[in-house]
């Protein structure tokens, strides 16, 4: 009969409109700044410079090699590099950015950067409620605002920090054994180069100091 | 006690006349009546919005506005402060008129749509003594001035020099007069009962009770179906779902306001709503016993309340009728009203005449009931005879 289906669907309206105020579960909004959804695994959307330690200025991974500069697809970084050299987490002076800005107006999220660096020093934040007032100022991101410590960055990608610090914990440990092993090289050639003048010493009490002292190498 | 407060409106009318010197006072009396009106049912309207957006949400499982509460302080009010800043939205946007418009027209025609849809709230009878100007033809009245919201309507599509304007317009005419014929033709069956076209005699007339319950006329065959009748028809009327092909967002942007913005915009959007609220409380007065309670022994509760009642759930119904059914095309639109709102009218109006000459005992119950129902069943087969229902087969796609 004609108005059937039209109950019908009614009754189908009405099933929702009681049913969204008794079980939760019909609402699928979720009300944002209250209740968030945990991001998903791989979220990015801005990069950010990783330092190791306390200190922004001292433990910053970056030693302004540029690659990300010139692989960046849209130009959204600048950086101008240090005179003078600090040492990096291995102990080796390196050269430092002192200027890091990205502006994140231009910035397409692509990640190239993070892809070409070598030295696991620029990574995507997870960082999105980034509206501002000022559409120039605030959104060229300089070194200071991009620092952020290895502590966030293993909070917000644990998998891939885990990653990152066992690639530097390794290059770490090659760098150590190179040292040590320089070290011991070094005494041993000490050692022998002691061992040689003292059994000249001993061949030839008289005879003169040798003229090139011994390499380290 | 109660009556005090049935008659309270009314006599905070006369006690504020009686400020008045003697004779500006058939003047100040309908001035106030008249800022009353204006004053309250556009804020009825702001209310019902609110209540359109979260119950439809609800209905959609979500939860619909329910952020903006008082301003500049932290209570939400679960939303229904919302209506202030659309209102001020509204108002502070910019007015664009195409340059092409016909300026003069195209400005007249929100005025033109406004002032006719409040004309009509001018006989219609909010409660015991409350009705600005009874007129023994207020029902004639009603209609005269609902007719003219037509003309507006042209207007906006015409002048706007828009094809979507002008499609909305001529699909607003086609609408509005194929429906306003079923909606007068129900109406004329209360008529044809009562014997008068005053409002106020109308709810008189049902206003008496058998067994503590009330002789409204929806409870009566015809009066049932001359009611379904006036409804469907009424939502045609005031182009809500499933008959707002005037304003089909998917098919004409917005119809004939296509090119209205800001406060223009808000005036029909006001006026539509306030037509489909006059158009409610007409269907209220003639079919739900207007003012009148129920039942005899809710008598008590004041007669504006029974009234505003009535009219809130019948808006209610609306908005859940909008939340559940998609548009009509053109041609079903058409044919609802020639092929079945227009025949199951005119039977309406001959089964007036036999429940008014039959005597009143429980022959005229079955005769009018069977007649009604027949003819429902038999033009509903009719209207959906040629209709292939199914799985839709495509043609030349695919």
């Amino acid at each position: 009969m004609l108005g059937e289906q039209i109950i019908k669907g009614m009754a189908v309206t009405a099933r929702n409109f009681f049913g969204s105020y008794f079980s939760k579960n019909r609402l699928t909004t979720v009300q944002y700044p209250e209740e968030r959804l945990p991001q998903k695994g791989n979220t990015r959307q801005f990069p950010f410079l990783v330092y190791d330690g306390d200190d922004a200025e001292k433990g910053l991974r970056c030693v302004a090699c540029q690659i990300c500069e010139k692989e960046c697809p849209p130009k959204c970084i600048y950086i101008v590099k240090s005179k003078d050299k600090k040492p990096d987490y291995k102990g080796q002076p390196q050269i430092y950015p002192l200027t890091f800005d990205i502006d994140i107006s231009v910035c397409m999220s692509c990640q190239i950067c993070v892809e070409v660096c070598p030295f696991e020093s620029i990574k995507m934040n997870t960082e999105f409620e980034l509206s501002t007032a000022d559409r120039f100022g605030d959104l060229l991101l300089t070194k200071e605002k991009l620092a952020k410590p290895n502590s966030y960055y293993q909070k917000i990608h644990p998998a891939d920090a885990a990653e990152s610090d066992a690639v530097i914990a390794a290059e770490k440990a090659k760098a150590e054994a190179k040292a040590k092993a320089a070290a011991e090289a070094k005494v041993k050639a000490d050692a022998e180069a002691k061992a040689k003048a003292a059994a000249a010493a001993a061949a030839a009490p008289i005879a003169p100091p040798p003229a090139n002292p011994p390499t380290t190498t | 006690m109660f009556d005090q407060l049935d008659q309270i409106f009314v006599n905070a009318l006369h006690w504020l006349v009686g400020f008045v010197p003697e004779v500006l006072r058939p003047l100040v009396t309908p001035l106030i009546c008249i800022s009353f009106i204006l004053m309250v049912f556009p804020a009825f309207f702001s209310i019902i919005t609110i209540f359109e957006r979260k119950g439809i949400g609800r209905i959609q499982n979500r939860y619909g506005p329910n952020r903006v509460g008082i301003p500049f302080t932290k209570i939400r009010l679960a939303g229904f402060g919302q209506f202030l800043p659309d209102g001020l939205k509204m108002l502070t946007k910019e007015d664009i008129v195409p340059r092409a418009a016909d300026k003069l027209v195209h400005f007249l025609a929100p005025v033109v749509m406004l002032i006719p849809v409040l004309l009509s709230y001018s006989v219609l009878p909010f409660g015991k003594n409350m009705t600005l100007a009874d007129y023994d033809a207020g029902l004639l009245f009603f209609f005269a001035v609902g007719g003219a919201v037509e003309i507006a309507v042209f207007m906006a599509g015409w002048s706007s020099r828009n094809k979507y304007s002008l499609l909305g317009a001529m699909r607003a005419i086609a609408q509005m007069v194929s429906y306003e014929i079923p909606l007068i033709l129900s109406a004329v069956s209360v008529v044809m009962i009562v014997g008068s076209l005053k409002l106020t005699d109308i709810i008189a007339h049902q206003n008496h009770y058998t067994f503590g319950i009330a002789h409204w006329h929806v409870f009566t065959p015809w009066g049932f179906i001359g009611f379904v009748l006036f409804f469907i028809a009424s939502l045609a009327e005031s182009n809500r779902t499933p008959f707002d092909l005037p304003e089909a967002e998917s098919e004409i942007i917005a119809g004939y306001f296509t090119e209205y913005s800001g406060f223009k915009f808000a005036l029909f959007f006001l006026g539509e709503y306030l037509g489909m609220f006059a158009i409610i409380g007409l269907g209220i007065t003639l079919f739900l016993g207007g003012w009148t309670a129920p039942f005899s022994f809710l008598a008590w509760i004041p007669s504006w309340i029974w009234f505003f009642g009535k009219l809130t759930a019948i808006i209610f119904v609306f908005i859940w009728i909008r939340a559940t059914l998609p548009r009509l095309r053109m041609d079903q639109l058409m044919n609802f009203a020639w092929k079945f709102m227009l025949p199951l009218a005119l039977i309406n109006i001959l089964v007036a005449g036999i429940w008014h000459y039959m005597a009143a005992d429980w022959q005229r119950w079955l005769v009018c009931g069977a007649l009604i129902a027949g003819a429902y069943v038999l033009l509903g087969r009719g209207l959906m005879q040629n209709q292939k229902l199914g799985k839709r087969i495509y043609r030349y796609a695919e």
